[in-house]
């Protein structure tokens, strides 16, 4: 590293950001449960998503039993099959993964890490919780309406989501719809703040490129979701036009039940064509904050600044664009032009390399890292192997002709499963381990979290490795039965048994993830303020959990990047963002 | 989705444009010391609120952008029968251009600091605004007396949709344009007047802009440029 004169302190220019007039609780409720205050809101996130991913995640058990065991459980019917299948992929991608990782770590770490005192419009922050918390409750509802939740598949396709036969047609569906209405109204209202904040709200000296690549993936998955969800708010709106008032938006003319419908002349590619539009930046919206997370998770634990800070953010803000023009990939069997499936797979390859340069990056941050194989760094290192074993079976389906067969079998099911669903929850994972000692003032007990690690990670592997095998010799998904079919080896059934006891021990572990999650706040050993030395703002607060307000009289000011470990000639091995010179003498060797 | 591809692009060419400006190819580990030797470390000089409104314009636009392909997409099919657009869509237009200079006269008031000018030019603005609220439904009346459904023809299912959601967002615009007014009467304070005046003319102006879009899409104003959208995708 080049030394580097720095000014005299005289030299700082007045606040371009300055301090704001904080709205005080007046009441118990108004701290703890109407609360402004974005670790609060925070924490409502995390536990509303934790509450309803663990209704997934039995559903995941049910979907599993059924699959291993067919006929042995006689409530797992087909209409229920289908009921679980959708409600557990809803659940899962929208309900845990965007509200944990934007609402969630979003309001907990976006003002802390800028060096914020909070949310810039608080008030709006909280109506989004309730609003979030609102479309929850209408999901959950769904289970109790007569005919139960829809069964229509996460993906929604008309016509069959809004036509007889289909579970849950009667009034499920419409709960469903309304629920992923009020959901985008609640995110719209959060990310407007989040953007902003990370905007207009960063503390002196903390310019864009100074901002840890957490708050980077965190913003630019809020942009991509601000811009994506209107898509799903479209077709949602037309979705209900066509089942309540009969429009033909998306429904052709059809002869259902005998019958022929009332509607004609719609396009259900029409809806494919919004509901991807919507659902591929969605799989970024999900991955990019991992992205970030992870790299600060890397970078802190195995005490070397990250490799390639530059690329690491351009590659986010590429990934971020080339997300809006990947959308008809998932759509290489609705019959479109053969041109336009080349299109998207040239675009779909071409973002595999922005993403190739992230992985490349982890894994030299590693090289002669001083790494410290704690919990949160080994749900990293299980995030980084497992998001590159679900990118590359992404290769092969990003090309038409090897689509086109395994299109709706088992391979895509672990596809997205290994790259959209195990790998996130690691870094999720991860990231409470890492973050929860400023969050409680306590550490979650490293036994239980690296025998929560390895049940995951090797569980995980177990359940989906498999899978790809069971895909690629064509075993279709959403099948409540697969009966006697002469291309289905007998191996299949067998596999499929010990992918489903595979899918239980996991989720077995997943309890006492739980459990430590919760005696810890008040068995965990102590943390003290920055345990895991860490150079990040929200390491350096007064107190631990930080108070109303963040930082104490004086907001911090900002010297150096988020990335200072191991600084040859510093006085520690780690420099916090907020400290002036590498050496507390101000001399640096 | 053409139209959308297209507006999602403006949308990323101006992030580009604001990052461009903001040194992403700084070196930030070798960029260690005081605040104010290096650029780009402040906020953008706009207050809080006019960020988040270009962001929310961002996300409306992302709304009616997506609808507009929708309608492009579903206007080829051969069942489509354009409605015959009552005369009365012009007026309503009409009633919206005049919100919209009503609160440019506001925004000049302001910085005038012409108290009751304000005051009166807001109250034009509202006059005008729930005239084109109340044109609007006349509309959606005439069309249903004439026999055109929601249901009936796609054309006339899109119509209402792209009209209702119009119609939804420009009754958030009069929502502001009541809080404005309550700044200029009750709660009065110069700096946040002239803040709220600006921020809801910005609207209005968009909701303007939105709505020619609309009006040429319902008309059949622009009819080759959905058959250019249509072609590039089949």
């Amino acid at each position: 590293m080049v030394d580097v004169t720095r000014g005299a302190l005289e030299g700082i220019p007045a606040a371009e950001v300055p301090d704001v007039e904080l709205y005080h609780p007046h009441s118990w409720i108004e701290k703890y449960v109407f609360s402004q205050d974005a670790k609060y809101i925070a924490i409502q996130y995390a536990i509303t998503a934790l509450a309803i991913g663990l209704v997934a995640l039995v559903l995941s058990w049910l979907i599993r039993l059924q699959l291993g065991f067919p006929g042995t459980f006689s409530f797992i019917d087909a209409h229920a099959y289908y009921q679980f299948i959708t409600m557990h992929g809803m659940i899962m991608v929208i309900y845990l993964l965007t509200a944990l990782f934007l609402g969630g770590f979003g309001n907990y770490l976006i003002p802390l890490m800028v060096g914020a005192r909070d949310m810039v419009f608080p008030f709006v922050n909280m109506l989004s919780y309730w609003v979030y918390l609102l479309a929850v409750l209408v999901l959950v509802a769904s289970f109790f309406f007569p005919g139960g939740p829809t069964g229509a598949g996460w993906t929604l396709y008309p016509p069959q989501a809004i036509s007889a036969g289909t579970p849950g047609q009667e009034g499920g569906i419409i709960l469903m719809l309304v629920s992923l209405l009020i959901f985008i109204v609640g995110f719209t209202m959060g990310g407007l703040n989040y953007v902003v904040t990370v905007l207009q709200g960063r503390a002196r000296g903390m310019t864009l490129m100074r901002l840890p690549l957490t708050v980077w993936g965190i913003f630019t998955a809020t942009v991509l979701a601000l811009l994506a969800f209107p898509a799903l708010f479209v077709a949602i709106i037309m979705m209900l036009l066509d089942k309540i008032l009969g429009t033909s938006f998306f429904m052709p003319a059809i002869v259902s039940m005998g019958e022929q419908t009332a509607h004609r002349g719609g396009s259900p590619i029409l809806f494919q064509h919004l509901f991807w539009f919507f659902g591929h930046p969605e799989v970024y919206i999900v991955a990019l904050p991992a992205f970030g997370i992870v790299s600060d998770l890397i970078a802190t634990h195995a005490r070397r600044n990250i490799f390639g800070y530059r690329m690491m953010v351009w590659a986010i803000v590429a990934i971020g664009g080339l997300s809006f023009v990947v959308w008809a990939h998932h759509m290489y069997v609705s019959g479109m032009n053969p041109y336009f499936g080349f299109f998207f797979a040239t675009t779909t390859l071409i973002i595999a390399v922005p993403t190739a340069i992230k992985v490349y990056n982890w894994v030299l941050t590693l090289w002669r890292g001083n790494i410290h194989l704690n919990t949160p760094m080994l749900f990293a290192l299980g995030f980084i192997i497992t998001f590159v074993n679900g990118g590359l079976s992404g290769l092969f389906l990003g090309n038409v002709v090897v689509d086109v067969p395994l299109s709706d079998t088992m391979f895509v099911v672990a596809h997205f499963h290994m790259v959209m669903g195990i790998a996130p929850i690691m870094v999720i994972f991860g990231a409470i381990y890492h973050w929860y000692p400023k969050i409680t003032g306590r550490m979650m007990s490293e036994l239980l979290g690296k025998f929560h690690f390895w049940v995951t990670f090797l569980g995980a592997y177990a359940i989906f490795f498999p899978l790809h095998y069971i895909g690629l010799q064509g075993v279709p998904r959403r099948y409540h039965e697969l009966g006697d079919a002469a291309f289905i080896p007998p191996n299949v059934a067998t596999l499929n048994q010990f992918v489903t006891v595979a899918a239980l021990i996991v989720g077995f572990a997943q309890m006492v993830f739980l459990y430590n999650l919760i005696t810890s706040i008040w068995r965990g050993k102590p943390s003290g303020g920055n345990p895991w030395r860490a150079t990040t703002l929200e390491w350096q607060t007064e107190e631990t959990p930080p108070s109303h307000g963040n930082w104490g009289k004086d907001l911090p000011v900002v010297y150096r990047w988020a990335y200072d470990y191991s600084v040859p000639g510093a006085k520690e091995d780690f420099i916090p963002q907020n400290q002036m010179s590498a050496t507390e003498t101000g001399v640096r060797s | 989705m053409p139209a959308s591809v297209i507006f999602v692009t403006v949308v990323i060419a101006v992030i580009g444009w604001w990052l461009l400006q903001q040194r992403l190819t700084a070196k930030p580990w070798l960029e260690e010391g005081v605040i104010g030797e290096f650029d780009g470390t402040g906020s953008i000089a706009l207050p809080v609120a006019k960020v988040a409104l270009w962001v929310l314009i961002a996300v409306i636009g992302s709304l009616f952008g997506l609808l507009i392909s929708a309608y492009f997409m579903r206007m080829g099919y051969p069942d489509w029968r354009p409605i015959i657009v009552p005369r009365m869509l012009w007026f309503n237009t009409g009633a919206l251009a005049l919100t919209s200079v009503a609160l440019y006269g506001a925004q000049r008031a302001v910085d005038r600091r012409q108290l009751n000018d304000v005051k009166a030019r807001l109250v034009l603005a509202g006059f005008f605004g729930v005239t084109f609220v109340a044109g609007q439904l006349w509309v959606w009346h005439e069309l249903t007396a004439a026999g055109n459904l929601i249901a009936t023809n796609p054309a006339d299912s899109f119509f209402y949709l792209v009209t209702g959601l119009h119609g939804l967002h420009v009754l958030g615009g009069l929502i502001a344009l009541a809080w404005t007014a309550d700044r200029a009467w009750r709660r009065f304070a110069p700096d946040k007047l002239r803040l709220n005046v600006e921020l809801s003319a910005i609207y209005w102006h968009f909701m303007l802009v939105v709505w020619l879009i609309l009006f040429s899409l319902v008309t059949g104003l622009a009819d080759d440029f959905g058959t250019i959208c249509r072609q590039l995708l089949t």
